[in-house]
C-alpha cells in the first residue's frame, strides 16, 4: 500500500509539473485508472470499476476535473468516412490535394473540462457539433517513435468530446470554432493502456438526452493509434500528460443548450456533459 | 526589468539582466554564454498571428484567399515547440524553403475574458522576441498553417528576456529586424500591424479566456528568406531583446 501511495503521489506530481515547460515529467505510469473528482485535492488511481461507478452515480454524482493536463492535439479526417465525405472537394480549391501528413490542431487549455462540467453554448451559435473521439494519453516522452514501439509510450486512454461551432471548411478555420472555453470535455478517467487490449477496435456511442444518435468505432482508421503516434512524433515531441485524439467520424451530431451529451467508449468510459445557454452579455 | 529563465550548475533559475550578463535570483552574476537560456517564462497557450503586417500580406498575396479586412488569422502552437535564446533549430536536409519570422511576443499576465481594447493593455505582463520558423515544403491546405509547417520541435524560439510591460511605453512603436549571418534580411515596425495588440486581446478574449503565461506572437513583416544549416539568425526588437539562434542539420539529431 505505501508503495502504491508513493506511485500515485509521484504520478500526480508529474502531472502538475507538466504545466512547467522545462519540467516535463519522465513518465506517467498507470496500472488501473486515474481520475480527479472535484473537491479532491489530487487525482488518484483506483480500479476502473470504482471510477465508472462514481462517474455514473446519477443524477447528483460529482463533477470531475480533466484527468490529463498536457497539450491536447486533435486529429482531423482520420476516419475513412470523414475523409470520404469531403469527396472530390479534396482535389479542388482550396484543398487542391488529399492530405498527406496527419491533420492536426490544438485544443488550448481553456477548452479542457471534465466529466459533468456544463459546457456553455456561445450566444452566436444555435447548435454545437459533438465530436466523439478516443484520447490517447501519453505516458513517456515520445519523439521519433516507430509504430511498433508506439504503444509503449501510452499511459492510457480517455473519452474526449471535441466540440466545435459547426463550420464547413477545414482549410483555415477560425479559432472561434474550436477554441471556446469548455469545448474539450475529457474523462471521466484515464484508463491504463493494459486495460485496453486493442485501442483500434473500440465502439463509440454518442447519445443526446439518452437517445443514441451516432455509433462509430476506432476500427479501420486511416492511421490507427500506433501509426498516428509514429507519424506525429516524427516532427513533434509528445510529452507525458499530452492527449492526442484519433479523430471524429463523419456526421458529428449537433446539440443545443439544455441537452445532455453522453459519449461512451467501450472499456474506456462514459463522458457526460450538459450544454447550457451562454450569457448574452 | 528584463527577466530570464536559465539552466545553470544543475538547476533552473530565474534571472534578471545585469551589466555583466545576468544575475540569478540567488545572487550569482554570470556571462550570457555561461548559461543555457530557456523560454523566459512558463508558457501556456501559444497563439500566433498570420499575415498581421500589411507588407507581409502583400508578399504572400499570391496564395491568399482572404483579405486583411477579415478577422485576424490566429492559430495555435504548443509549448513543446519552444526553445530559448542561443538555441539550435533543426533544418531537415530535404527541404527547400525554411524561413524565420521575427515577431513581437505579448505575454498575458492576468486572466482576460471579454476585455475591451481600451482595457486590454492592463492584461499584458510584458514582451519578448519570438522567431517563429516555418517550413513551407510541408504546407498542406487542411487546418492551415498545419502543425507540420508551424509546430515542429525546436522551431519556435523565444527570449532572451521577458521585458516588463511598464518598461515598454509604446509597444506599437518598435523597430524589428532579422539578420542572417550578420546581414540584414528583414525589417519592419510594430506600428504596421494590421490588428494592434489591444485589438488582438479584445478579439481573442471575446471567445476564449486568456490566462497568465499565454503568449500572442503578433505576426511578422516583409522579408522572410530561406535559411540554411550553419546560419546564425538574429531576430531583434528595439528595447525588447536580441534573440540568437543557429540552424543545425539532421546529423546533429542522428537522422
Amino acid at each position: 500500500m505505501p508503495l502504491r501511495l508513493v506511485l500515485v503521489l509521484a504520478l500526480v506530481l508529474v502531472l502538475v509539473l507538466k504545466a512547467r515547460t522545462e519540467n516535463f515529467p519522465m513518465m506517467v505510469m498507470l496500472e488501473q485508472s486515474l481520475a480527479h473528482p472535484q473537491g479532491e485535492p489530487l487525482a488518484t488511481e483506483a480500479s476502473v470499476e470504482h471510477w465508472q461507478a462514481l462517474a455514473a452515480a446519477s443524477p447528483h454524482g460529482p463533477a470531475f476535473l480533466p484527468p490529463a493536463r498536457g497539450t491536447v492535439y486533435g486529429t482531423l479526417l482520420n476516419h475513412r468516412d470523414a475523409l470520404a465525405a469531403l469527396g472530390n472537394q479534396m482535389n479542388a480549391a482550396p484543398y487542391k490535394a488529399p492530405p498527406q501528413a496527419p491533420i492536426l490542431y490544438i485544443k488550448p487549455r481553456n477548452t479542457v473540462v471534465g466529466h459533468r462540467v456544463p459546457v456553455v453554448v456561445p450566444t452566436d451559435a444555435a447548435e454545437l457539433e459533438m465530436g466523439a473521439t478516443l484520447g490517447i494519453v501519453i505516458g513517456r516522452t515520445a519523439s521519433r517513435v516507430s509504430a511498433s514501439e508506439a504503444l509503449g509510450f501510452v499511459a492510457g486512454y480517455t473519452v474526449v468530446n471535441d466540440i466545435s461551432v459547426p463550420h464547413a471548411s477545414v482549410y483555415r478555420p477560425s479559432m472561434r470554432f474550436k477554441c471556446r472555453d469548455g469545448f474539450c470535455p475529457m474523462g471521466p478517467a484515464v484508463v491504463a493502456r493494459a486495460r485496453v487490449p486493442d485501442p483500434d477496435a473500440l465502439s463509440i456511442a454518442l447519445a443526446i438526452d439518452g437517445q443514441t444518435v451516432q455509433r462509430s468505432s476506432t476500427a479501420g482508421l486511416i492511421r490507427p493509434v500506433a501509426t498516428l503516434i509514429a507519424d506525429v512524433t516524427e516532427f513533434m515531441t509528445l510529452f507525458p500528460g499530452d492527449v492526442l485524439t484519433v479523430g471524429v467520424a463523419a456526421g458529428a451530431p449537433r446539440a443545443r443548450a439544455g441537452q445532455t451529451v453522453t459519449i461512451a467508449i467501450h472499456g474506456v468510459g462514459r463522458l457526460e456533459n450538459t450544454l447550457v445557454a451562454g450569457d448574452a452579455s | 526589468m528584463k527577466r530570464a529563465r536559465v539552466a545553470y550548475a544543475g538547476a533552473i533559475h530565474d534571472a534578471v539582466e545585469h551589466g555583466a550578463g545576468l544575475r540569478l535570483a540567488d545572487g550569482r552574476v554570470l556571462a550570457e554564454d555561461a548559461v543555457v537560456w530557456l523560454p523566459p517564462f512558463e508558457v501556456g497557450t501559444v497563439i500566433a498571428l498570420g499575415l498581421n503586417y500589411a507588407d507581409h500580406v502583400k508578399e504572400l498575396s499570391k496564395e491568399l484567399t482572404v483579405t486583411s479586412k477579415d478577422e485576424p488569422l490566429a492559430f495555435l502552437k504548443s509549448p513543446g515547440a519552444l526553445i530559448g535564446h542561443r538555441g539550435q533549430t533543426r533544418r531537415p536536409e530535404d527541404v527547400k524553403f525554411m524561413h524565420y519570422e521575427c515577431e513581437l511576443a505579448v505575454v498575458i499576465g492576468r486572466s482576460a475574458r471579454n476585455v475591451r481594447r481600451q482595457d486590454a493593455m492592463a492584461c499584458v505582463a510584458g514582451y519578448s522576441v519570438a522567431n517563429d520558423y516555418a517550413i513551407r515544403d510541408y504546407l498542406e491546405n487542411y487546418y492551415r498553417p498545419n502543425l507540420r509547417v508551424k509546430n515542429r520541435d525546436t522551431c519556435t524560439v523565444l527570449g532572451p528576456w521577458l521585458v516588463d510591460a511598464a518598461d515598454v511605453p509604446d509597444p506599437q512603436h518598435l523597430a524589428l529586424r532579422t539578420l542572417v549571418n550578420g546581414k540584414l534580411t528583414q525589417q519592419g515596425h510594430t506600428s504596421d500591424m494590421i490588428a494592434s495588440i489591444p485589438e488582438l486581446i479584445e478579439y481573442l478574449s471575446s471567445f476564449m479566456t486568456l490566462s497568465p503565461g499565454d503568449v500572442i506572437l503578433t505576426g511578422t513583416p516583409d522579408g522572410v528568406v530561406n535559411v540554411n544549416v550553419g546560419d546564425e539568425v538574429v531576430t531583434e526588437i528595439d528595447g525588447i531583446g536580441r534573440l540568437v539562434n543557429t540552424l543545425v542539420g539532421d546529423a546533429d539529431f542522428g537522422r
